[in-house]
């Protein structure tokens, strides 16, 4: 338990850390609202007009009195407003936030039920041809970007079947679950194919190791099917390096997927945080990159408990 | 593995049911990449921005198809006699989104604000020539000029001089509550998502043949393409002209292409060795091929043009200096400014803006380099390349530039020694300076012509910039989505004007 509020304890502190460097680091990139929205514009302005429009993004005050500014705002669950949609950031967030995480949602369950399977079953016919034939898709799976394995599904469908996935808004599950369903589904493939790929490659290797393993051996000679040995001794402990791998990878799930929402036309987290760079709406990136790390630290911390669940010799910090 | 089974048959049921929704006869659907990034009509220069806002708000006049003066919010107008007094009759039948008349007070309150500088208004530097607003009645308004002014009815044609009510300016909402007179309401909106507009039903401009127009925000432009094709999209805006070429090959789909205004030029620094030396420049100028240019980076979807980019003004620009590729001509020239051996120098393009600039800096690049210019290509991001374009940081730059229908007011700024981006142009003498000042005050149409005719030939001859071509602005729609007239500005107004198969 101690161990658990240690690890809340630091959030705090690291959240500090994360909004010190992204207010820092957005405002060192050249460029501003100004010219962001201007363009080549901008060199049009009298120095009267650039005045007031610099004081009408704030970007008139030093550093520390923004970040001073901002950081009370934090404590008080206000994250500013964004100039570029006349919005509250934390209003944004929340709009967005349920497409992400539906989609991550999504993309995990694809790469674990594709990727557990096929990595145990390779596992056990090792260097069989079958084995052989998961590790090759696989390998294709990792290495083919995702943004590929979407333009070509958006080509086949709309080239060969004439259909295409609701683009520009977002359908949500409670409204229309089909609708939603058929929304979400190709960008959420596009996604999990590199991660089931992952997956897979991750649990073969982790099977491999633990079938090697002397209590493995001594299941066996005792008589236990293959079957029994594999799911009941053998799976429970090679899903660690699994759990860790999809953590990971679901903590930057959430942080929003920019090409593959880009390219389906999904407005989720991802594009709101590209937008908002691009058009350097700096209180919507600091507010959202926080909200992307706070989901990250989160399900570290979920992940790290996970693993006291799968392997009972995992304790941390408490003696017995 | 039947569970399996029954899934992914739902999942299919649910991925057709969904698509086949159909796009009911009364919803115009639109799609287009860029969405507007702010809708204070005035301060909004980006052209994502202004087709938008051309849908909702309306200045006094229009610019059609053709490029020539419609009346918008104002039926009729003229000119004083000796050119200072600009008069315009505004339509009776104009109102607000919310009911009432567009008075003159409203148009008084619109320029207002627009020429107060603490408002960061985009055209202010249009208008500077109004001297004092007359509101002799509800339905006229007399702008005093401060002297000639022949270019300002076509920079008054602009949504960046919309008219605004005058209650929403003292309320401060201009930009937050949408009330404007233009054709249509906007009814919802998610910026860089999605917006709905609804037809406006005592518009003065006429009827509208349909109900609403919904707009998707589809960021990639192979998706809008594949949005038109699965029937998702009646209508959409293409930026890529390698996406464009491949609409005419899909069976129910119509590719409108419109050449623009703006430009592809090749900046030369002349406050740069050795860009500053007139031989070097016509060298470069002499060394490039403008059309292989625009045959290999834009697909030959273009027209080469000299530095006048408005059909009225436009010429065969054949007759300028050394647009026919002469490399032996440019080595010539370099080995008089004393450059035989060549040099080498940096060019600046925007990664993405447009996308067809790397490809364009590229082809540069490399005819450059046979007649000894050794380029090394620096692509910056938007933002990066604008704050360096603007404090004229660069030895040459690639740039796509937004043109005007009045030479005057599309090169005040870089070709007059007081222009605003004089510091950009980095080049201006005596007979460039006098001759806009001359076609500033012509109001006579042939003689504004010759004016700037050698304004052109001029410019083309000094070579401060490479003025290359060109493009066309592209819209694309499915097969009876009637009635859609592309415009060089690029502008969706058209929209009013089309008509959807029931």
């Amino acid at each position: 338990m101690s161990y658990f509020l240690r690890r809340l304890a630091v959030f705090p502190l690291v959240m500090l850390g994360v909004s010190i460097f992204v207010f820092i680091a957005i405002r060192l990139v050249p460029g501003d609202a100004i010219t962001a929205m201007l363009g080549t514009e901008g060199g049009m302005l009298t120095p009267a007009q650039r005045e007031a429009l610099t004081v009408y993004f704030g970007l008139d005050q030093n550093w520390a009195v923004q970040y001073l500014r901002w950081l009370g705002g934090l404590f008080r669950g206000d994250l500013g407003i964004s100039v570029t949609y006349g919005q509250p950031v934390l209003q944004i967030i929340l709009e967005r936030f349920p497409l992400t995480l539906q989609l991550a949602l999504m993309s995990m369950v694809i790469a674990l039920l594709i990727g557990l399977p096929a990595g145990v079953y390779a596992a056990t016919q090792a260097d069989r041809p079958s084995d052989l034939l998961v590790r090759v898709f696989a390998m294709i799976g990792q290495s083919m970007p995702n943004f590929v394995v979407a333009l070509l599904a958006i080509y086949i469908l709309s080239v060969g079947f004439g259909v295409l996935p609701t683009m520009g808004r977002y359908v949500p599950f409670r409204e229309d679950p089909f609708g939603n369903l058929a929304q979400m589904i190709l960008p959420a493939i596009a996604l999990g194919t590199a991660f089931a790929a992952a997956v897979t490659r991750i649990s073969r290797a982790a099977m491999l190791d633990i079938l090697s393993e002397d209590y493995v051996r001594t299941a066996r000679s005792q008589g236990f099917s293959q079957r029994y040995v594999i799911w009941r001794h053998a799976l429970p402990n090679a899903l660690i390096p699994v759990l860790t791998l999809s953590g990971v990878e679901f903590g930057y799930l959430l942080g929003g997927a920019v090409i593959v929402e880009q390219i389906f036309a999904l407005p989720g987290l991802g594009r709101v945080v590209l937008d908002a760079i691009l058009q350097r709406d700096y209180a919507l990136v600091q507010g959202v990159v926080l909200f992307i790390a706070f989901n990250f630290m989160l399900v570290n911390l979920l992940v790290d408990l996970a693993y006291a669940a799968l392997d009972p010799r995992i304790r941390y910090g408490d003696r017995p | 593995m039947t569970s399996i089974k029954k899934t992914a048959a739902a999942l299919a049921l649910g991925l057709t049911t969904a698509l086949v929704a159909p796009a009911g006869a009364q919803t115009l659907n639109v799609a287009w990449s860029q969405d507007a990034t702010g809708l204070d009509p005035h301060t909004q220069p980006g052209f994502a921005s202004i087709r938008l806002l051309e849908l909702l708000y309306e200045p006094l006049v229009r610019l059609d198809a053709n490029l020539e003066l419609q009346p918008a919010v104002a039926e009729s107008w003229s000119f004083s006699e000796d050119g200072t007094q600009l008069t315009f009759r505004l339509d009776p039948d104009a109102v607000f989104h919310d009911g009432t008349s567009v008075t003159s007070e409203d148009v008084r309150a619109s320029f207002e604000r627009i020429l107060d500088e603490a408002t960061g208004a985009v055209a202010r530097a249009n208008y500077t020539s109004i001297t004092g607003i007359e509101t002799p009645d509800a339905q006229t308004v007399v702008l005093q000029l401060d002297g000639p002014d022949a270019p300002i009815l076509n920079g008054l044609a602009s949504v960046n001089a919309a008219i605004v009510p005058a209650s929403a300016i003292a309320a401060g909402t201009i930009g937050t509550e949408i009330v404007g007179s233009g054709p249509f309401t906007l009814a919802e909106r998610t910026p860089n998502a999605n917006a709905r507009l609804a037809a406006f039903e005592d518009w003065h401009g006429g009827e509208i043949a349909y109900d609403e127009i919904a707009v998707n925000v589809l960021p990639d432009e192979t998706a809008l393409l594949a949005a038109l094709r699965a029937g998702q999209a009646d209508f959409a805006l293409i930026n890529d002209p390698l996406v464009a070429t491949l609409v005419p090959q899909t069976a129910g789909l119509e590719l409108n292409a419109a050449p623009t205004l703006s430009y592809y030029v090749l900046q030369l620094n002349a406050a740069r060795e050795p860009m500053g030396e007139l031989a070097v420049r016509q060298a470069i100028a002499c060394a490039v091929d403008r059309q292989d240019i625009l045959d290999a980076a834009l697909l030959g979807e273009g027209e080469v043009t000299g530095p006048l980019t408005s059909p009225a003004y436009r010429s065969d620009p054949q007759g300028l200096f050394c647009y026919e590729q002469d490399q032996d001509r440019a080595r010539a020239l370099l080995a008089e400014a004393g450059y035989a051996d060549g040099f080498s120098a940096t060019l600046m393009a925007a990664t993405g803006e447009p996308p067809t600039a790397s490809a364009v800096a590229q082809l540069i690049q490399s005819q450059l380099a046979e007649v000894g210019i050794e380029l090394e290509i620096e692509m910056q991001e938007m933002n990066v390349y604008i704050d360096r374009w603007l404090a004229g940081d660069f030895d040459m730059a690639v740039a796509l530039n937004g043109g005007r229908v009045d030479p005057y007011t599309m090169y005040n700024r870089y070709w007059t020694r007081d222009g605003n981006l004089q510091g950009v142009a980095n080049y201006i003498d005596d007979t460039l300076d006098s001759l806009m000042s001359e076609g500033r005050i012509e109001t006579d149409e042939a003689a504004r012509r010759e004016i700037f005719a050698n304004f052109e030939s001029h410019l083309a001859e000094m070579a401060p910039w490479v003025w290359l071509f060109t493009g066309n602005t592209y819209t694309a729609q499915r097969e009876g989505i009637d009635g859609f007239e592309p415009s060089p500005t690029g502008s969706l107004f058209g929209l009013v004007d089309v008509t959807i198969p029931d």
